[in-house]
């Protein structure tokens, strides 16, 4: 059982969480994930690790299915079952000069951790950071106070540019030698911002958030195609080089339990509608 | 050996077979001639006195009898099980050059169920050493040698990856071949020897390899977790699964009770499952249970299926269409399966294992209506945590070279079970790690 010691709605319907995570917190590096499983009959599901402080992980997610929701409703004092982690490869952290990182939605999540991580090895780091509208956006002041400059960009031009992060993107890479890129977001995202850094060949890399299982490359639940090859994202990733990333194929993936996935919730949120007091 | 009947066994999950009453326990003991030099107990990877429980059998006497075993071994009403006895004890038994072997494993699991009932009191254990032991991985292996260590008296962690204990046990053998309830009752009894579970720690990630090597010894049980895929065109289609996963979701998350768990899993009704191992096998039952109609498709003959006769047999009464001498060769669909091609195969010349090569005939091909289908071509080792061991010799399938007695290229660094050898049976990873504790016992008094 891992307790929550702080919980706050950031955004709309984004949810920041810390828990207690003694084995996590000690070992946990930019870029890594933990598989949480709320309670006995819950699902197994992986989260970024966006921050660490002492014997506590946060956790940044947008409540979306049944297992956020149920997250999002935690108090500080209630439990996590289970947390395991921290999964993945670390972000590959080294001086490379001039970093950008891009973060869509509660993707921005993720971004701290690796800007920290890259400004400690001696890099400038550039952050772009976009949400639909203002009041989906995250983290500004934290990546703020990190990065060297930052971009803020909404769908709805209701704070900072007027657009997508990939126009601020594709402006820097025009003007400027950019000498590694992440980009951290909705699949989509991704998949579209990739292309801005594909022609100039820089190094790219994005996180990828397929469906998983044991998060430890037991079941190949994750697994992607990658320069060709099958990659699992749990234990291979799950960062990899953007430019070879099958994005097609993996959202074609994240939607296999859509329906389910739909039924999970509905049952969830009439449960909870119908005796609020009893949970 | 009764077993309830097919058309009931594939509406639930509930336990197969029905195992012995006292009084046909008795009576079969009673066949037992009691050898002079009983060639059973070779067979038997753990060495378990067989002869001796069973004259406790015959004498009535139930809970010594299980004494005698929990002696050798601490997991026995799951050895009674899945045990492959056929090729062990049962195959050496005296009686089987005329009749019928004993049924030694039958008599296992009777005398294991009757003293988890009556209770049994766990073995004793030796004074404390103060010497820690590390054991990496709760399945067969890792329990065995954290018992074998923990009753010699040493301070014994298990590290866990997933959120419960026992490895295959758990998230891989369906329950209505081993009830959980039946794993979690024997993990308990090793726990009460004083070992320590730590369940969610990953070592190499949440456990660092140079905190792991600051324990007095380590015993390596992680298994052959590594699904293998078959690489055929449309592999990544939805719907396909390794049989790791689609039984990890049944097993370990109850994803045939979804919605009641969150976990789901797609209800096939057109299951196709491409190998003839024990898991293929469990596979193809556990979707046959959810209400598919399911075909196993092999490449080579009934005759050479590597799963025991009884699940063979088990499968086929629940009504398992077997294709034989056929290989998948490509998986059909948009997004969701809708097929899978097979190519027929001849039967060569006998390869290094005896059986006839399987080789593919040209033009020769068929198609399958599926909407899931599963790959149980076999499990590779867990590569996670053993390719962050610096130092430590691996053998051409990313599996850790170990001796005998369990050594490996590190000191204090010993392995046991399917790291070691790639898939292979729970008791042969039991028998292994006994070997493996008596070695790290053995370092320890110097």
């Amino acid at each position: 059982m891992y307790t929550i010691t702080k919980s706050k709605e950031i955004a709309n319907n984004i949810v920041e969480i810390w828990v207690d995570a003694p084995h996590v917190a000690e070992h946990a590096q930019a870029g890594q994930f933990v598989i949480i499983r709320l309670d006995e009959t819950g699902e197994r599901i992986p989260l970024t690790i966006s921050a660490v402080s002492q014997s506590t992980i946060r956790i940044i997610f947008m409540a979306v299915g049944k297992t956020t929701h149920a997250l999002a409703r935690k108090v500080v004092g209630e439990t996590i079952a289970d947390i395991a982690g921290p999964l993945g490869k670390p972000s590959e952290i080294e001086k490379y000069g001039t970093c950008v990182l891009v973060g869509g939605g509660a993707g921005i999540a993720s971004l701290p951790f690796i800007a920290k991580s890259l400004k400690i090895a001696g890099n400038e780091v550039i952050g772009i950071i976009g949400a639909r509208n203002s009041g989906l956006l995250i983290l500004e002041d934290e990546m703020q106070s990190i990065c060297d400059e930052l971009f803020i960009t909404t769908d709805d031009g209701s704070k900072g540019v007027h657009g997508y992060a990939a126009d601020v993107l594709k402006n820097l890479n025009a003007t400027k030698k950019l000498d590694a890129v992440w980009i951290i977001g909705p699949t989509i995202m991704m998949k579209v911002t990739a292309e801005v850094t594909r022609e100039k060949g820089v190094k790219t890399f994005v996180s990828l958030n397929p469906i998983m299982v044991d998060g430890t490359g037991m079941c190949g639940s994750c697994r992607c195609r990658v320069g060709g090859e099958t990659k699992f994202a749990c234990v291979d990733g799950p960062e990899f080089d953007a430019h070879t990333v099958d994005f097609n194929l993996l959202m074609q993936r994240q939607r296999m339990y859509t329906d389910m996935e739909r039924t999970s919730l509905d049952l969830f949120m009439q449960h909870t509608c119908d005796c609020k007091e009893e949970k | 050996m009764p077993v309830r009947p097919a058309d009931e066994r594939i509406r639930d999950f509930d336990e197969v077979d029905l195992g012995f009453t006292k009084t046909e326990a008795q009576a079969e003991a009673l066949r037992c001639l009691q050898c002079k030099k009983p060639l059973c107990i070779d067979g038997c990877p753990v060495g378990i006195n067989i002869p001796a429980f069973i004259q406790q059998i015959a004498d009535g006497d139930i809970l010594q009898a299980a004494a005698t075993i929990q002696e050798e071994n601490m997991l026995p009403a799951i050895c009674g099980r899945v045990c492959p006895q056929e090729n062990q004890c049962e195959k050496l038994c005296i009686l089987g050059n005329k009749s019928t072997p004993v049924q030694i494993g039958q008599l296992e699991r009777y005398v294991a169920d009757y003293a988890r009932k009556e209770g049994l009191q766990i073995p004793g254990i030796a004074n404390q050493t103060k010497k820690r032991v590390a054991v990496v991985g709760s399945g067969p292996a890792g329990l065995t040698g954290a018992a074998e260590l923990a009753k010699a008296g040493h301070d014994v962690t298990i590290f866990e990856s997933l959120h419960k204990a026992g490895g295959v046990l758990t998230y891989g053998i369906p329950s209505f071949r081993l009830p959980k309830e039946i794993v979690n009752a024997e993990i308990d009894r090793v726990m009460a020897l004083g070992v320590t579970l730590k369940c969610n720690h990953i070592v190499g990630r949440s456990v660092s390899i140079e905190e792991l090597l600051k324990f007095d010894a380590v015993l390596l049980g992680t298994g052959a977790g590594l699904p293998y895929f078959m690489d055929l065109k449309g592999e990544h289609l939805n719907g396909v699964y390794s049989a790791n996963e689609f039984l990890t979701r049944v097993n370990l998350m109850h994803a045939e009770q979804f919605p009641s768990y969150d976990t789901p899993v797609i209800r096939g009704s057109r299951v196709i499952v491409a190998g003839a191992g024990n898991v293929a096998m469990d596979a193809a039952r556990t979707a046959r249970r959810m209400g598919g109609k399911v075909t196993l498709v092999y490449r080579r003959r009934e005759e050479d299926m590597p799963a025991r006769a009884a699940e063979i047999e088990h499968a086929r009464e629940e009504g398992i269409e077997f294709v034989t001498c056929a290989n998948p060769v490509e998986v059909l669909g948009e997004v969701n399966v809708t097929g899978v091609i097979c190519v027929r195969m001849k039967m060569c010349d006998p390869d290094d294992s005896g059986r006839p090569r399987a080789e593919p005939i040209r033009n020769e091909m068929f198609t399958l209506d599926a909407d899931v289908f599963i790959q149980a071509i076999g499990q590779g080792p867990n590569p996670l945590l053993i390719r962050e061991i610096d130092g430590i010799t691996l053998g051409k399938k990313g599996n850790v070279i170990a001796d005998a007695s369990g050594k490996t290229s590190i000191y204090n660094v010993f392995a046991a079970g399917d790291v070691t050898t790639g898939a292979a049976t729970v008791i042969e990873a039991m028998g292994a790690a006994k070997k493996a504790a008596q070695t790290i016992c053995e370092m320890l008094k110097d």
